[in-house]
């Protein structure tokens, strides 16, 4: 009876949730009352999701509905475990905050034509994202999933005037149907192989079991933007509006988390190589995610590459659970799979921070290009103090939430050494440590670059030197998010338990106590005494400097400093752009500068998309041209398409005889 | 106990002598008389004392440099072992928060360079926290061969018990750890031949350009932080040369500080004799001290039983 009584809270919020924006479609004047009365059923929705999944955390079930429905195939069936649980709440905190943003941020007398549509494909998003992670039916979770996928098209493609918008719109269709149709397949190899379409742990039985993992690695990769697969990702988020990019990078892309953590759940008997792969696919994403963010000069699109970073990083923690499970290593399993868990919450915290202060900054300045930015510490300081708190969780710095993810994945890979297995082939995954320190130091240098370039120094435009703070409903879902990562970062040992249940999950059997081995009193602890530490000797130094004579500051003798000698996004990332040559292939466009008095000149760097300039685009043209040979076929006659039909049909009657004499 | 009380005592006092040593090695091998042994004590407590001049430009983020680089770095130093004391704190995975609290201290002390608004001190920062990048790996792959050679996640523990395992190679794995260690050491702490602390206002300058602006107490804290910094590397690469030589595991605090004064003597040596790299090679010859941590790792994992 209880067990219902949670789920049938979370369905009605995920309903109230999908159906907040319907108001403003409504032929009825009053769009400021609309307006506010989605903002309202967001929260609404939010609050009875949050109550159903309070009350199935209390009660430590794990309920279950399933109904028959009229559809050809599968039935309604959904079910809040664990696993489940860990990706639904980001959906609750951050679909709510993302809405009373857009109050501020695009409101109905700013946007008339488009705030309504946006509203209302917000919240359909919202309410698919909760459907996703409950369904238990493959065809339930296809359907919510194109949902889900629709509904951002409709959101990254808001400003569709924009011909870039519609550019990375298309892309973003076609990525994302590519997904769903490796999803077909690879469910419908589940339903050939298991019989049925629930999506519940196998039978242990011989299965096409790799097959179904590497289409749902495509079909997952392809969602959550994991390299190769992260074409579509930086144009979507950085052409969506601001919260919807919150939302999106927040908690959508984690659906392909979500995805591939449920389908390694549910397959029999992975063998390492399964790990192995995600493993290195994650490393490779989060080293060269950063690597592409430092070469960006648009805000977004930089914080879009962080996202192919952290999506690496969980990964990394996904893969060596993976291989925890191949290995019977339960120590693997709990600190890969409580680390990578953690990170999508954390990510789902402090990058829909960074998306709503970038969306601020663009609110207030009209631009997304940093190096046009400046000085915005002094106009903007709320926005500014926010933003920092964002960029540092990020970089993974204590004590923030951030470290306390980065720091379950490092000590799951440690444990790889720890092992008595045959030495040199078992201590590889040890090999990936180095390189996710070396993401936390390329994600240092971004993010100092980010934020000494858009708000330190001096305003570099007008626009920057009268910036404003944005209104209250702006900045409230910021202090919320920034509250969080403070939280999660000083307060570990609170959400770990959670992480424990998503352990039993995911892989029964696990002794999820394992994650008390991990030092978090110890992270409180010194998270404490680091900001204590801080605080004292910067209330000390700002008294000491209190009554400090101001001056300009030390040009080296310069007689006429201008905010144009700063250093901007492209000179500070130009060095490690430099070293990551191979990977990212700058384009230089340096002018010639000849004689004593050079005339005016122009000088810019670009750094495109290896993966989509020389990978996919090419290969979308060749198979253009191809396909265009095969043109001839088709002629605009009915009588011709009815002799195709007639062909076709006899090919498959005489392949069915074949195969059953 | 008492030894480990005295542990933070001999990090936050002795740290400025150290560098006093570093610079007195220089002065003698370039044939001057030099500093006194403790003339950092003397430049820091000046400016403690004297008034500070703040830029026009600058917001609250640049106190906040100093102030929480100076914290995250005492933080950092109560994890590293002073001779054969364990350090004060200590955990599992402990290394990891030391490596995290130091990108934290070098975030904060590269944003508040930047919120000076000057090009000198950007480029200073740019370049700071460009070759943490190559510093880190060499600094994790060490970690590594440490937490296999130790069987232990606990720094102290790593450092101390390295030595005395039953990987026969242990010894020669842990000198080239050591050496990769020696290099971050000079990497982190801008020294020749990644930077040349001697220089102001040269396009060499890493650390001291981006502290440019800063001035009397802050300047001290900055000063302050950089002796701290180095005492904590001095003292982690002291620690594996004492693992790593054949001294029969009892070594006291004698030892200790010969060794920490050995390491200051090769910084010295090494500032005399070489020049600055040329820029593109810095990471370079990072790398390679991953590298060089990365082949003692081979030499860790080969012998494991």
């Amino acid at each position: 009876m209880d067990e219902w009584v949670s789920l049938a809270l979370i369905l009605a919020g995920i309903a109230a949730m999908a159906l907040s924006g319907l108001p403003g479609l409504l032929p009825f004047r009053g769009a400021g009352r609309s307006e506010r009365l989605s903002a309202a059923g967001m929260i609404a929705g939010a609050a009875l999701g949050g109550a159903g999944l309070t009350a199935s955390a209390m009660a430590g079930n794990v309920p279950a509905l399933s109904w028959a429905w009229n559809l050809p195939m599968g039935r309604f069936s959904v079910a809040l475990d664990g696993l489940s649980a860990v990706f639904l709440l980001p959906t609750l905190v951050a679909a709510p905050l993302a809405s009373i943003y857009g109050l501020g941020y695009w409101s109905e007398a700013r946007h008339p034509e488009s705030a309504a549509r946006l509203r209302f494909f917000l919240g359909l998003m919202a309410g698919a994202l909760g459907m996703v992670v409950i369904a238990r039916d493959a065809v339930l979770f296809l359907i919510a999933w194109e949902v889900m996928a629709v509904a951002a098209f409709f959101l990254i493609t808001t400003e569709d005037e924009a011909p870039s918008v519609r550019e990375s719109g298309w892309l973003y269709l076609a990525a994302t149907h590519l997904a769903s149709l490796a999803l077909i397949a690879a469910f419908s190899l589940w339903n050939s192989a298991t019989g049925s379409t629930a999506l519940e742990t196998a039978p242990q039985a011989a299965g096409p079991w790799t097959a179904i993992f590497l289409l749902s690695l495509l079909g997952f990769g392809l969602k959550a933007g994991l390299m190769p697969f992260h074409v579509w990702l930086p144009g979507a988020h950085a052409n969506a509006p601001s919260h919807v990019s919150a939302l999106m990078s927040g908690v959508l892309i984690k659906m392909g988390v979500y995805g591939l953590a449920r389908m390694t759940a549910i397959l029999p008997a992975p063998p390492v190589y399964w790990g192995g792969l995600l493993l290195l696919l994650g490393t490779a994403s989060a080293v060269l995610g950063v690597a592409y963010a430092i070469a960006q000069h648009d805000l977004k699109r930089l914080l879009a590459y962080h996202s192919v970073e952290n999506i690496g990083i969980i990964f990394m923690g996904l893969g060596l659970a993976l291989m925890g499970r191949s290995a019977g290593r339960g120590d693997w399993i709990a600190f890969g799979l409580a680390g990578a868990l953690l990170h999508v919450w954390n990510h789902g915290l402090f990058k829909s921070l960074l998306f709503l202060g970038a969306g601020s900054v663009i609110h207030a300045t009209g631009t997304r290009e940093m190096d046009r930015m400046g000085g915005l510490a002094k106009s903007m300081p709320r926005t500014a103090a926010l933003f920092l708190i964002g960029a540092a969780a990020i970089c993974g710095l204590p004590p923030l939430n951030g470290f306390v993810s980065e720091f379950l994945i490092y000590l799951g890979l440690f444990q790889v050494l720890q092992s008595s297995h045959a030495a040199v082939f078992w201590a590889w995954p040890a090999f990936t440590v180095p390189f996710l320190a070396m993401t936390g130091a390329l994600a240092v240098a971004c993010f100092v670059k980010v934020y000494g370039v858009v708000f330190l120094g001096e305003p570099r435009s007008d626009a920057c030197r009268g910036a404003h703070e944005p209104p209250a409903s702006m900045t409230a879902p910021m202090i919320v998010l920034a509250a969080g990562c403070f939280l999660i970062g000083l307060l570990p040992w609170a959400v770990l338990p959670f992480m424990g249940r998503a352990i039993s999950a995911w892989a029964p059997g696990t002794d999820p106590l394992l994650l008390s081995m991990a030092p978090v009193g110890w992270i409180s602890a010194v998270g404490g005494a680091l900001i204590g530490g801080a605080a004292l000797a910067f209330l000390w130094l700002r008294r000491r400097g209190g009554s400090a004579p101001l001056a300009g500051t030390w040009d080296c003798g310069y007689v006429a400093p201008s905010p144009r000698m700063q250093y901007t996004a492209s000179s500070f990332g130009q060095f490690l752009v430099g070293q990551f040559a191979w990977a990212l292939r700058p384009r230089l466009h340096a002018p010639r500068l000849e004689g004593p008095f050079p005339a005016p000149a122009r000088f810019e760097t670009h750094v495109e998309d290896v993966a989509l300039q020389r990978g996919i685009l090419p290969a979308w043209r060749w198979s253009l041209l191809a396909f265009g040979r095969l043109r001839f076929l088709q002629q605009g006659r009915i009588q011709v398409y009815v002799l195709y039909m007639a062909v076709f049909a006899v090919a498959l009657l005489a392949v069915s005889m074949g195969l059953q004499p | 106990m008492t030894a480990r009380l005295l542990h933070p005592v001999v990090f936050l006092l002795g740290a400025p002598l150290l560098l006093g040593v570093v610079v007195k090695v220089k002065a003698l091998a370039a044939g001057r008389k030099g500093a006194p042994l403790l003339q950092l004590y003397f430049d820091i407590w000046r400016l403690l004392r004297k008034e500070m001049v703040l830029s026009r430009t600058t917001t609250w983020v640049f106190l906040a440099g100093p102030a929480a680089g100076l914290a995250s770095v005492v933080l950092a130093g109560l994890f590293i072992p002073v001779g054969r004391v364990e350090a004060p704190l200590g955990f599992t995975g402990d290394f990891i928060l030391f490596a995290y609290l130091l990108a934290l201290g070098r975030f904060f002390t590269a944003a508040a360079a930047l919120d000076t608004g000057s090009a000198f001190e950007g480029m200073g920062a740019v370049r700071e926290v460009t070759f943490a990048c190559f510093t880190e790996l060499a600094l994790f792959f060490s970690l590594i061969v440490l937490a296999r050679l130790s069987g232990s996640l606990n720094l102290s523990r790593m450092i101390l018990a390295a030595g005395s395992g039953p990987i026969p190679a242990a010894r020669v794995a842990l000198l080239l750890v050591a050496a990769s260690v020696f290099l971050v050491l000079l990497a982190e702490n801008c020294r020749i031949p990644f930077d040349d602390p001697n220089t102001h206002l040269e396009l060499t300058m890493i650390h001291e350009v981006m502290v440019l602006d800063h001035s009397g107490p802050a300047l001290g804290a900055v000063l302050y932080g950089a002796a701290l910094k180095f005492f904590l590397f001095s003292s982690l690469v002291a620690g594996l040369l004492a693992s790593a030589l054949p001294l029969g595991g009892a070594w006291g605090w004698g030892l200790y500080a010969a060794l920490l004064a050995a390491v200051a003597v090769l910084v010295g040596v090494v500032e005399s004799v070489m020049a600055r790299l040329r820029l593109v090679h810095v990471p370079r010859l990072l790398i390679g001290g991953g590298l060089l941590a990365a082949f003692a790792l081979l030499l860790a994992v080969k012998d494991m039983p």
